[in-house]
C-alpha cells in the first residue's frame, strides 16, 4: 500500500526547496514537517482559524486548505520569512510586539502574514479596514483589541520608515 | 533603587521569538518522531462487542496497534481522580483506552502508532469496532430523572450532592430567613456549555533512553510536575528518570491542567516499548469530543428582601453536568456555589449541588471555573429584585455591598482550596462609582430615550464579582546569579501566554537591583525546578511571583553578606544599582554582582580570569575559617517558596452597553467597561492584555457559543466551522479602568487576574439586552432567534 510520491519545488522565503511528498500532503504539513518551518502553525485543519495564514506568490493563503503539490512552482512567505534579511524584524512583527497584540502566539503567524499582505496594499487603513482584514483569524487569547492597535501602528512605523528612505534617497541624490 | 520595574509596562520578553516563527509549540518538536492516532468511539454510550485490527496491518511503515487488553499494571487502571472529595461519593474516571464500554463520543479506544500522521489515520479508518449500543443520557434534566444511568453502579447519575448553608442572625436557616422576608423572588437559571478551545491543542512528545533508562517528555500542559509525577507512577518508573517540559504553549485556559490525558501516559508508554521517539497532537476535532468542556448548569433560585432591596435569605439549588467522568473532582460547582456571593453581604445562604454524569465530554475548569455561572445567577437576582422594587439596578447592589471598613470579611464558607472563605481587602463602593462614571451610567436613560426616538432599542448592564485567585498549596521560585552576573530565575508552574517570562524578570530585576536583561526566567521545566502545583486559578503571579520575589531576597542578602566582607562595610549599608553593590552614597566602594558570585563559590580551579579570583592562592578567604562557612552553601543562590495561608481576593465590575435590532433580533456591544482590582499591578499591560482576553471569551459565551448535543450525545457543532469562537468583528472595544486595593497576604500586595474578565460577562450582557428589550433573560448564550423566540413569547 506504498503511496505514490510526488516532487514539488517551492520557492520559500526567496530559497529553494525541494520536497517529495505523497498528493495528499498539505502544504502546511509540507513546510513544517518536510521543510522544518515550523513557524507556520495549525489550529484547526479547516481553513477557520487562519493560524496556518503563509503568503502564495504574495497572497494570503491556508496553507491547511491547499496541497503541497499544488503550490509546486510557486512562490510562499512564511512567518520565517517576514524579517528583513538582516534579521531586523519587519514594521508588523514590530508593532505586534510593541502593542501586546499576542499572548500565547500560536495564532500570531497567520495574522502577521495575513496584516503584511494588507498593508502592502493598504498602506493607510481607516479603523473599518483593519478590523476588515485580521476578521479573519481567530485569536482566543488577546480579544483583537491590541491587534487592531497593531495594525494600525505597523501602518505607522511602515510609513515613517518609507519617509525617512526617500528623504535619505534625497539627500543621496543631492 | 534605580532598576524599580514592579508595576511598569515592560515589553515582552516572549515576544522576540514568537513573531519570528522561533517559538517551539509542542508539534513543532520530534521531527521524525512516530506518530500516534486514536480510533474514538463514534457512540455516547456503548459496549465494545470486538476490535478487528487486520484490515489495518497492511499500512505502510505500520509500527503499532494497542487496546486496553495491551496495557499493563497501572496503565491498565482508571485515570486518577485528582481531587477527591468528601461530597464526591460516587467519582468514576476513565481508562487510558476503553474498557468494555464507552460513555462519550470520542473517548479513546485504539491507539495506533505509525511513521507519521496521515498513515496512523489510515490505520484507524480501518480499524473495526463492533458495538452494542446503550442508552445515552444528554441533558441535566435528563440525568436528573436517573432514568437511565451513565455509570451501572452510580444510582440517579449523582456523582456528587453537596449542602452548604450559612444561617443569618440568630443562627435563622436560609429557607425561613426567604418565608420571613418582606417580598420574594423565585426563578430559574440555565446556562450552556461551552469549552477553552485554545488555538493549540494538546499533544504529547516522548524520548525513551533506553542506556539512561531515562524519559523525557515535552507536554502541551499547564502542570508538567504533576505530568511527570503521574507519568513515574503509571509507569513504574523511578521519579529521578522521569524529566517533563511545557514547550511554548499555545493556550490553556484550564482543560490542559487535567493530567494526566490518556495519551500523556499512552504515548510515553509507547515510547519506551518501541524504543522510539512518539509523538501524538491532537486535532481540532478530537479537541471538541475528547478534551473537557465546562459551565453547563440549571438553578433553581430563591430570594427574599427587605424594601432597600436586601437580601436577607437566598437559596441556590444548582444542578451540575460534568459529563461522563470527574477526574477534577467537583472544582467547579464549589467554586459556583461559594463565589456566587461576590462582592455582598447576604443574610442567610443556603446553597445545594447535585452534579450528574451525562454521557458526554467531561467539565473540567475552564477560565472562570464555576464563577461565570454562579455570578450570572447572583447578579440576576439583583437586577429582579430592582426590577421588582422599581429601583436602579446599581442601588441595590450597593445596598449589599461588603464594606470597605469590613474586610477582612468571612463569607462562613469552605472554599475551593478547603480553607475558609475570607475576602482579604476590596473597596467595592468605589469600584461601582468608577465604573458608573466609566460608562456614564446615569445619563444613560437619556440616551435610551433618544436612541427610542430614533426607532433604536439600547440597554445598558452591569455585573460586579469576587473572584478568589492564588490559591495554594505553594509555589516555589529559584534563583541564581553567575559569575557573568546574569541571573537565573526558575518556577515550576507553567505558561501558556501569560508572559511570565516577562513580569517574573520584572520582579527579580526590582528585587535584586540588576538591569532586566540580566534576567532569564525559566517556567514549567522539571529538570530547574521539580516542586510546583501548576498554572490555574489566576494563580501564577500570586503563587510564583511572590515565590521568586522572596527566593530574591534570600539571594540579596547573601550578596550583601559576601560584598559586606569584601568592602569591609556594614552589609546594612549597601546598596544594589545596575547589577552592582556599593555603599550607599559612596559609588566608589562598590563591587559587582558577578564578582561576588566568583567569591561566593571558593574554588580549586580557575577556568576563567573571574574563576582564578576564587581559587584558594587568590586569598579571597580568611586563614582561620572553612572556606564555606557554617549554614553557607556555595554559590549565589535562593530558593524559596510561597504558600498562603489562604487565598486572595481580587474584583471587579463590568458595564455593557448593547443594541437590539428590532427586526432581525440581533445583539451588539456597543460599548464595554471594565473596573478592575487584581491589586498592585506588576505589568499593567499585560493585566490589560488578561482583560480583553477574558472579556472576549464572556463575549464568546454570552452570545454566540454553546455545544450542540443532539439527544444521542453527538456533538454537531464540533468544529470551528459550527462553534461560533468571536473574530475581531464579535469583540467590542474595551474601556478599563483600574483601582489598587493590596492584599494584605503576601509580601507583593498583589493578587491574580488571569481570569478576570471572563467572570460577569454573560450576567452583564443579560441585564443589557433585559434592559433593552425589557423581556427577563434567564437563560445563556442568547442567540438572535433566541431573543426572536422570546419576543414571540412576550
Amino acid at each position: 500500500m506504498n503511496e505514490t510520491r510526488h516532487r514539488v519545488t517551492l520557492k520559500v522565503n526567496g530559497v529553494v526547496r525541494e520536497a517529495t511528498v505523497p498528493g495528499r500532503r498539505l502544504l502546511s504539513d509540507c513546510l513544517r514537517h518536510d521543510l522544518g518551518l515550523t513557524g507556520t502553525h495549525v489550529g484547526c485543519e479547516h481553513g477557520v482559524c487562519g493560524a496556518c495564514t503563509v503568503l502564495l506568490d504574495g497572497e494570503p493563503v491556508r496553507s491547511c486548505l491547499m496541497f503541497a503539490v499544488t503550490a509546486d512552482g510557486h512562490e510562499i512567505t512564511t512567518v520565517e520569512g517576514l524579517a528583513r534579511g538582516d534579521g531586523e524584524p519587519s514594521p508588523v512583527q514590530r508593532a505586534f510586539s510593541e502593542c501586546h497584540a499576542l499572548q500565547c502566539g500560536f495564532c500570531t503567524p497567520g495574522f502577521l502574514c495575513a496584516v503584511t499582505a494588507f498593508l502592502r496594499d493598504n498602506p493607510a487603513p481607516s479603523e473599518e479596514e483593519a478590523l476588515e482584514a485580521v476578521s479573519g483569524n481567530l485569536c482566543r487569547c488577546t480579544g483583537y483589541q491590541n491587534i487592531l492597535k497593531a495594525v494600525h501602528r505597523a501602518a505607522e512605523i511602515q510609513a515613517s520608515e518609507i519617509q525617512a528612505a526617500e528623504i535619505q534617497a534625497e539627500e543621496g541624490g543631492a | 533603587m534605580t532598576t524599580r520595574l514592579f508595576g511598569e509596562p515592560v515589553q515582552r520578553r516572549e515576544d522576540a521569538r514568537l513573531v519570528t516563527g522561533g517559538g517551539r509549540y509542542l508539534d513543532d518538536l520530534g521531527a521524525g518522531a512516530l506518530a500516534a492516532a486514536f480510533v474514538r468511539s463514534p457512540h455516547a454510550h456503548a459496549r465494545i462487542l470486538d476490535i478487528d485490527v487486520s484490515a489495518a496491518l497492511d499500512v505502510e511503515g505500520l509500527v503499532a496497534i494497542y487496546t486496553w487488553e495491551d496495557l499493563p499494571g497501572a496503565l491498565a487502571e482508571p485515570l486518577p481522580l485528582l481531587i477527591p472529595h468528601p461530597a464526591l461519593t460516587h467519582g468514576r474516571t476513565a481508562y487510558p483506552l476503553a474498557k468494555e464500554i464507552v460513555r462519550h463520543v470520542g473517548e479513546p479506544v485504539v491507539m495506533v502508532v505509525a511513521p507519521d500522521r496521515y498513515l496512523a489515520e489510515d490505520a484507524c479508518a480501518l480499524i473495526r469496532v463492533d458495538y452494542e449500543i446503550l442508552k445515552p443520557v444528554v441533558g441535566i434534566e435528563e440525568a436528573a430523572g436517573g432514568a437511565h444511568l451513565v455509570h451501572e453502579d452510580v444510582p440517579g447519575n449523582v456523582g456528587a450532592h453537596l449542602v452548604q448553608e450559612v444561617p443569618g442572625h440568630g443562627g435563622v436557616p436560609a429557607r425561613e430567613a426567604v418565608d420571613a422576608a418582606p417580598h420574594r423572588l423565585e426563578f430559574r437559571l440555565d446556562i450552556e456549555r461551552s469549552a477553552c478551545t485554545p488555538l493549540e491543542g494538546k499533544g504529547v512528545y516522548a524520548r525513551w533512553d533506553a542506556d539512561d533508562g531515562s524519559l523525557r517528555i515535552y507536554s502541551s500542559t499547564q502542570t508538567s510536575t504533576s505530568v511527570r509525577m503521574a507519568i513515574a507512577a503509571k509507569l513504574g518508573l523511578p521519579l529521578p528518570k522521569v524529566e517533563v517540559v511545557a514547550p511554548d504553549v499555545g493556550g490553556g485556559f484550564g482543560v490542559k491542567i487535567v493530567h494526566p490525558w490518556p495519551e500523556e501516559i499512552l504515548v510515553p508508554w509507547a515510547a519506551r516499548l518501541l524504543n522510539r521517539e512518539v509523538k501524538w497532537t491532537e486535532d481540532r476535532r478530537e479537541h471538541f469530543v475528547s478534551s473537557s468542556h465546562e459551565r453547563g448548569q440549571v438553578q433553581r433560585v430563591r430570594a427574599g428582601f427587605d424594601d432597600d432591596g436586601r437580601v436577607l435569605g437566598l437559596e441556590v439549588e444548582i444542578l451540575h453536568d460534568h459529563g461522563a467522568y470527574t477526574p477534577y473532582g467537583i472544582i467547579v460547582p464549589i467554586i459556583t456555589s461559594t463565589q456566587l456571593l461576590g462582592p455582598y453581604k447576604v443574610g442567610a445562604y443556603r446553597v445545594e449541588f447535585s452534579s450528574l454524569y451525562t454521557n458526554t465530554v467531561q467539565v473540567t475548569p475552564y477560565r472562570g471555573a464555576g464563577r461565570p455561572q454562579g455570578v450570572f445567577c447572583m447578579e440576576r437576582t439583583m437586577d429582579k429584585i430592582a426590577a421588582y422594587l422599581g429601583k436602579d439596578r446599581t442601588e441595590v447592589r450597593a445596598a449589599n455591598f461588603i464594606q470597605p471598613g469590613e474586610f477582612p470579611y468571612d463569607q462562613g464558607l469552605m472554599f475551593q482550596d478547603g480553607r475558609p472563605l475570607i475576602y482579604d481587602s476590596g473597596d467595592y463602593p468605589e469600584a461601582l462609582r468608577m465604573l458608573k462614571e466609566l460608562i456614564g451610567w446615569d445619563s444613560f436613560a437619556e440616551d435610551k430615550a433618544r436612541a427610542a426616538a430614533e426607532g433604536r432599542r439600547i440597554g445598558i448592564g452591569v455585573g460586579c464579582y469576587v473572584e478568589g485567585t492564588g490559591v495554594g498549596p505553594y509555589e516555589g521560585g529559584h534563583v541564581q546569579i553567575t559569575s557573568d552576573g546574569r541571573v537565573h530565575v526558575s518556577t515550576g508552574l507553567t505558561s501558556q501566554g501569560q508572559g511570565h517570562e516577562t513580569v517574573f524578570a520584572q520582579i527579580a530585576a526590582t528585587e535584586l537591583g540588576v538591569p532586566i536583561e540580566k534576567v532569564s526566567v525559566v517556567t514549567g521545566d522539571t529538570r530547574r525546578f521539580g516542586y510546583a502545583v501548576g498554572t490555574f486559578a489566576s494563580r501564577a503571579a500570586v503563587m510564583s511571583g511572590n515565590a521568586i520575589a522572596l527566593a530574591c531576597r534570600k539571594v540579596r542578602e547573601k550578596a550583601l553578606r559576601i560584598a559586606a566582607e569584601a568592602l569591609e562595610a556594614d552589609p546594612r549599608d549597601l546598596e544594589i544599582t545596575d547589577g552592582t553593590v556599593h555603599v550607599a552614597g559612596v559609588p566608589s566602594a562598590s563591587i559587582p554582582l558577578a564578582t561576588v558570585a566568583v567569591l561566593s563559590n571558593p574554588l580549586r580551579y580557575a577556568f576563567d580570569e573571574e574563576a582564578r579570583r576564587a581559587t584558594q592562592f587568590a586569598g579571597a578567604g580568611s586563614d582561620d575559617r572553612p572556606p564555606v562557612a557554617e549554614g553557607e552553601e556555595p554559590g549565589l543562590e535562593g530558593r524559596d517558596y510561597y504558600s498562603p495561608v489562604r487565598s486572595t481576593f481580587a474584583a471587579g465590575m463590568h458595564a455593557a452597553i448593547v443594541e437590539t435590532d428590532p427586526d432581525t433580533a440581533e445583539i451588539r456591544i456597543l460599548r464595554y467597561a471594565v473596573v478592575h482590582d487584581c491589586g498592585k499591578l506588576i505589568n499593567p499591560m499585560i493585566v490589560e492584555g488578561q482583560i480583553h482576553g477574558g472579556v472576549a471569551q464572556g463575549v464568546g459565551g454570552a452570545l454566540y457559543e454553546k455545544m450542540a448535543y443532539d439527544e444521542h450525545g453527538q456533538l454537531l457543532n464540533a468544529s470551528f466551522m459550527d462553534f461560533l469562537m468571536p473574530y475581531a468583528t464579535e469583540v467590542p472595544h474595551i474601556e478599563t479602568a483600574h483601582l489598587e486595593t493590596p492584599s494584605p497576604l503576601n509580601p507583593l500586595g498583589i493578587k491574580g487576574a488571569g481570569e478576570a474578565g471572563v467572570i460577569p460577562v454573560s450576567a452583564v450582557i443579560a441585564s443589557a439586552v433585559e434592559d433593552a428589550e425589557g423581556i427577563a433573560i434567564d437563560r445563556m448564550p442568547i442567540s438572535p432567534s433566541d431573543l426572536h423566540h422570546l419576543r414571540l413569547e412576550r
